[in-house]
Order: C-alpha cells, then structure tokens, then sequence
C-alpha cells in the first residue's frame, strides 16, 4: 500500500480509537509543516504541467464560443421564446451557486468558532473566486449585446437614465459584484501571513521579492496582529449574511415572476441552501484528489469529510424538503395553472430531468445517514460528482419546465441547446480548473500559520491532559 | 520597529514570560513579532483595542446610507419611474442594495483600515535585516524593544531577555550590533 492509503487508514483507525477524529493528525515542528504546505508552491506536484495544458486547451474552446457568440449574437443559443433562459442562466445559477460554500466554510464556520474550517478555508474560498468569475460571464453574454453591460450599474450617463432598482437585475449586480469583492479581500487577508511564510522559505531571490511584495511586508508584529484578528472577524461577520443575501438575490430574478413553479416565497432559502449544498459537493470534488495527490491525509482528515458529509445531509434535506413544499403549495393553491405544471414536469417532456433530479438529490445526500459512506473518500468523490451533475439539472429543470409551457398553449415550445451551449459550459469548467490549477501551484492552498497555531493548541492541551493523568496516577 | 533589540525564543510561552519580565524591569515601547497571534501578549505589552471596528460601523451606515439615498434620488426624483402606480420612492425594493452597500463599503474599510493601522505594506523593514527573522512567520518567536523607550538600557534588556530565556538578541538593524555589548 502507498503511503497515502495508508495514512488515509491510518486517520481512519484513529478516529475509531480516539471516538471521533481529530482535525489534525500531524504533531511535526512547525518548519516541518511550513515547508511541507509549500512544497506544492516552490516544487509544483506530479503531472502539474500537463493538467494544465489540458486545461487551457479546454478554456481555449471556452473562448472561442464566446468570440463566436460575441461576434454573431445569441442566435447561435438554443434559446428562444418562451425558453429565453434555458442553458445562460442554468450555468450562472449553478456557477454562482457552487461559490457560496467556500463563504459558508470561512465566515459562517469562523463566527460559529468550528476549527475544523481552517484547513480547507482557503481551498474553499479560491474555489468560491473561481466560480463567481464563471458565473459572470453568462449574464453579460445572455444580454445579446454584452458590450452594454455596464448599464446595469448607476453612473451618470449623458442619455440622464437611471437603473430601475424595482427591478431583481439591478439587485442581482450589486449582490455578486459586493459578493465578489468581499470574498476577494476576505481571501487575501487570510493569505497575508502565509505569503509571508512564503517569503520568508522562498528558494530564490527572485521567489522571495514576489511573494514579498504580495505579502505586503507582514512581519507578525502583535499590533497588527490585533488589528488583523478583527478586521478577519469583521469581514467573517459581514459576509455571513452576505451568503445569503447572494442566492436570495438571485432567487427573486425567479420569484417575481409570475411564472408557475417560480412565483414562489421559499425561493430564497431554497437557492441558498441548494446553493451550499451544491458548493459542498465541489469542495469534495476538489478537495479529495488534491489531498490524494499532495499526501495531506494528516492534515485533512476524515473528520474533515464526515464534517462536510453532514452539510451536505442538512442542505440536501433541506432541498428536498422544498421539493414538496412546491407540490403541496401547487395543490393547495388550486391555480390551475400551478398543478398543470406539476403534472407536466411529472409526465412530460422533461420528465427524466425531474425523475433524475428527484431521485440523484434524495440518494445522495441520505447515504450521508452511513458512517462508512461519510468516513470513506471515494464514497464522498462519487457522491460529490452526482450531486453537482444533479444540482446542475435541477437548475435546468427549475427554468425550462416552467419556461416552455406557460399560460397559452399555443406558444409552447421544447427547447433544444445547440454545441456552442455546450461547448461553453464545458469549457468554463476547463477555464475554472485551469485556474484552480494556478492557485494550486502559486499559492499556498492549506494555510499553513492557522496549522501551526491549530498544531500548537493540541500539542499544547495534549501535554496538559498527559501532566493531569500523571498526576491522577501519582496521587493514585 | 525602527531600531533596538530583539530577542528570540523558542515558545510563545517564553515569549509571554519573557514579555512580563521585561516590563517587570521597567520597559515599555515594546513590540513581538509572531507566526500567530498570541492573546496574552496584547495585555502585557499593553497594545491598545484596534479602532478597525469603530471604523467600520462607521463606514457601513455611510455605505448603507448612501446607497439608498442614491436609489431614492435616482428611481424617485432623478428619473421618477411610476411602477405599477407604486410610491416614488418604494422603500422595500430599495433594500437589497441598501444592504449590499453597507456591507461593500464596511468590508472595504475592514480590509484597508487594518492594513493601514498596522502600517502596511511596507515592503522592507528593518527587522528584516535581522539573521534568523525569517523565521518569524514559521517557528520563531520574537520580543523587541524599541530605542526611543524612556528607560531604554541596552546591557540591562539584554540582560533580562537572556534570563528569560533568549536564544539570542540582535540589535535592530543588525549593522549596530557591534556595537552593542555581547
């Protein structure tokens, strides 16, 4: 067995001895750890160079589609009346969507002091930068004319015409650019000290510049200690509504329609915690071959997956749970027109995108109910993939179901999307892994000062608990 | 720090100890340098509460507060839009940015103020000519005593911090160590 398996047993036997696992296994000197974390950065890991190639082949074809879209318009989609929305909006949901868990691990999880976030909060949060920036794309292309997107902010304009802030879009834009701008900060300043840590291992002089000049000329002096503990904590509490304020925004571009199956007042907590949801599948995704790769068993642990397992089981319940909520309201309500689309997402056209929806998000998140499925790490991957291919359809289903029959039968209209649809959605993923491949390669992903502190407060409480049981034996 | 002595130690622990000791001794402008904050040190070397949070209210009711009187000139006086006979100025669909802004301009204060208040970025400091500080971001704790405090004593700090446990102490910057006693 390699030695990643065993480490992967090794965390595993731990934690059925220990009654729970712990959230770091590594007790090494503090230099050990430092440059272990930042071997990935200064060393680079196996099969680096052509995971990256591959993926900017991929974004390559990501470009191109949006040049062919740019250059020819939006016909070149698969959308029309009445299914105007159909694959843009999908993907900037799903995208925006998949960012809100790395904000949930950092600033939900800091104000609720759970510890275990330390070691996959930059992970996360890159993932969360990574995804806004995919999600952004889509609304701006799906204007038609992208090159009057800026219209949607308020500046003073010589046409003396405003944004109507009655309107979800205008909201939509302040959500996510302020979305976008606090994650950024909240990351850097996160990442402060270990650009420090950095500089102060870097191999080369000219490594040691960059990364000094990123690292802004941090030097762990207790004063700026003080002013960074709460300003990190202040920009925790701030983006915490933040979250889920974001999703809610976007939920009402839904919930104020008057559209069957939109028209809906538990659309805001539904986007939000499908959104979690989803963004903890992909945190999975990522963060399972990484920990393979660059050997980090004893630093993330099972206790990590188990946690994330359990989110995944809230949020995915949670979704489910709406689920019914919208059938039963469909019912209760006795529009005809809401139980019509009930039954027509039920038994019509796009019935195997509802029976798989139905059926992939209520699987998924209940084999998190099995401690084998929570502790075991293929487990997890296979399940993370299944559910973001789910949430994706879900997304889907939730706009073209009730796009493409509304209220006049005559206009009805089944959507088809056309290669540019998929080549730009695939291609996003490719451009969204190439540049999780940068960070993974410039930045150092596991923050290396929160393990050291984290190493030193269980070393620290372990001598302790060792003095106590000394004494009780003496005294004994 | 701009020029004295510092000290280095092992643990944070002899850190704090060494800390107390040196204000036992009657010193006062002094600094640590550390690879994580250390609580205790903030009350020995009396480093004053941040002013961070107070800026940052502050700049979140100016953002909120801005922003949406900026929606109410904009959507009811400006370009006045009549939505479904609604009021001018519709005080519910103004919130969502109101909120957005609060947050936007208190996030950015956050960020800038503490960065600010610590005195960064600057890039090169005379700590950094110290041999061995480059170990002060991983494993190695750092007490210093700034030249302009009142009672600054070289042979007595350098005495205390020796007794309580230094590794070494280097002046700051290091082209004045020799002029210092060993």
């Amino acid at each position: 067995m390699d030695a990643g398996g065993q480490l992967a047993r090794k965390s595993v036997e731990y934690a059925k001895a220990a009654d729970g696992p712990s959230i770091l296994l590594t007790r090494a000197p503090e230099g050990v750890i430092a440059r272990r974390l930042l071997r990935p950065v200064f060393q680079g890991g196996p099969g680096w160079k052509l995971a990256f190639l591959i993926t900017l082949g991929g974004s390559t074809v990501c470009w191109l589609a949006i040049l062919y879209t740019i250059a020819t318009g939006i016909g070149t989609w698969g959308n029309n009346i009445p299914v105007a929305w159909a694959y843009a909006i999908t993907n900037f949901v799903w995208w925006i969507g998949i960012g809100h868990a790395g904000t949930f691990i950092s600033a939900i999880l800091l104000i609720l002091e759970q510890n275990w976030r330390n070691s996959i909060n930059r992970f996360a949060e890159a993932m969360t930068l990574f995804a806004i920036m995919q999600a952004g794309i889509f609304p701006v292309l799906h204007l038609g004319r992208p090159w009057y997107a800026y219209w949607i902010f308020p500046y003073p304009s010589t046409m003396r015409v405003w944004p109507n802030y009655r309107s979800a879009l205008p909201w939509d834009a302040a959500a996510i650019s302020t979305y976008f701008t606090v994650s950024l900060i909240f990351w850097y300043l996160g990442l402060v000290p270990d650009l420090a840590v950095a500089r102060d291992n870097a191999p080369t002089v000219a490594k040691r510049r960059i990364y000094g000049i990123f690292a802004l000329g941090w030097r762990g002096s207790a004063k700026a200690w003080r002013h960074y503990q709460i300003a990190y904590l202040i920009l925790g509490a701030l983006a915490t509504p933040l979250v889920l304020s974001v999703h809610s925004a976007v939920s009402l571009d839904f919930a104020i329609a008057q559209l069957p199956g939109w028209h809906s007042t538990i659309f805001p907590p539904y986007f939000v915690s499908g959104a979690i949801y989803s963004g903890f599948a992909l945190v999975l995704t990522l963060m399972i071959p990484a920990r393979r790769i660059f050997q980090l068993h004893d630093i993330v642990t099972t206790r990590h997956l188990e946690a994330m397992g359990k989110l995944v089981l809230v949020t995915g319940s949670i979704v489910y749970y709406t689920y019914g909520v919208e059938m039963f309201i469909a019912w209760y309500s006795g529009s005809e027109f809401e139980i019509g689309l009930v039954e027509q997402r039920l038994t019509g056209p796009y019935a195997w995108s509802t029976w798989m929806v139905y059926g992939l998000n209520f699987l998924c998140p209940n084999l998190m109910w099995f401690k084998r499925v929570r502790t075991s790490a293929v487990w997890m991957f296979v399940i993370s993939i299944l559910i973001n291919i789910a949430m994706w359809l879900e997304r889907f289903w939730l706009i073209v179901t009730s796009l493409n029959r509304d209220f006049l039968p005559s206009s009805w209209h089944i959507y088809k999307p056309t290669y540019v649809d998929g080549a730009i959605i695939l291609g996003t993923l490719f451009f969204f892994m190439f540049l999780f491949l940068l960070f993974l390669r410039f930045v150092p992903f596991i923050p290396i000062t929160e393990t050291n502190e984290l190493r030193h407060m269980m070393a620290k409480e372990e001598a302790r608990l060792e003095r106590e049981r000394d004494e009780r034996r003496t005294a004994g | 720090m701009n020029a004295g002595l510092l000290a280095e130690y092992e643990s944070p622990e002899a850190l704090v100890e060494a800390a107390r000791a040196m204000r036992r001794a009657g010193f006062t402008v002094m600094d640590a340098f550390t690879p994580f904050a250390i609580g205790e040190v903030y009350e020995i070397l009396e480093i004053p509460r941040s002013r961070v949070p107070i800026y940052c209210l502050g700049a979140g009711v100016l953002g909120g507060g801005y922003a949406y009187l900026i929606q109410f000139w904009m959507n009811g006086f400006d370009y006045a839009l009549n939505v479904g006979g609604k009021p001018l100025g519709s005080v519910p669909a103004f919130i969502p940015p109101t909120f957005e802004g609060t947050v936007l301009l208190a996030s950015l204060t956050a960020f800038f103020s503490a960065l600010a208040f610590s005195g960064l970025p600057q890039i090169s400091a005379p700590v950094f000519t110290v041999d061995g500080f480059d170990r002060a971001s991983v494993d190695r704790f750092f007490l210093g005593l700034e030249a302009t405090d009142p009672r600054f004593d070289p042979d007595l700090a350098i005495r205390v911090m020796h007794e309580a446990g230094a590794l070494r102490v280097t002046g700051v910057p290091s082209a004045i160590r020799e002029t210092l006693p060993a």
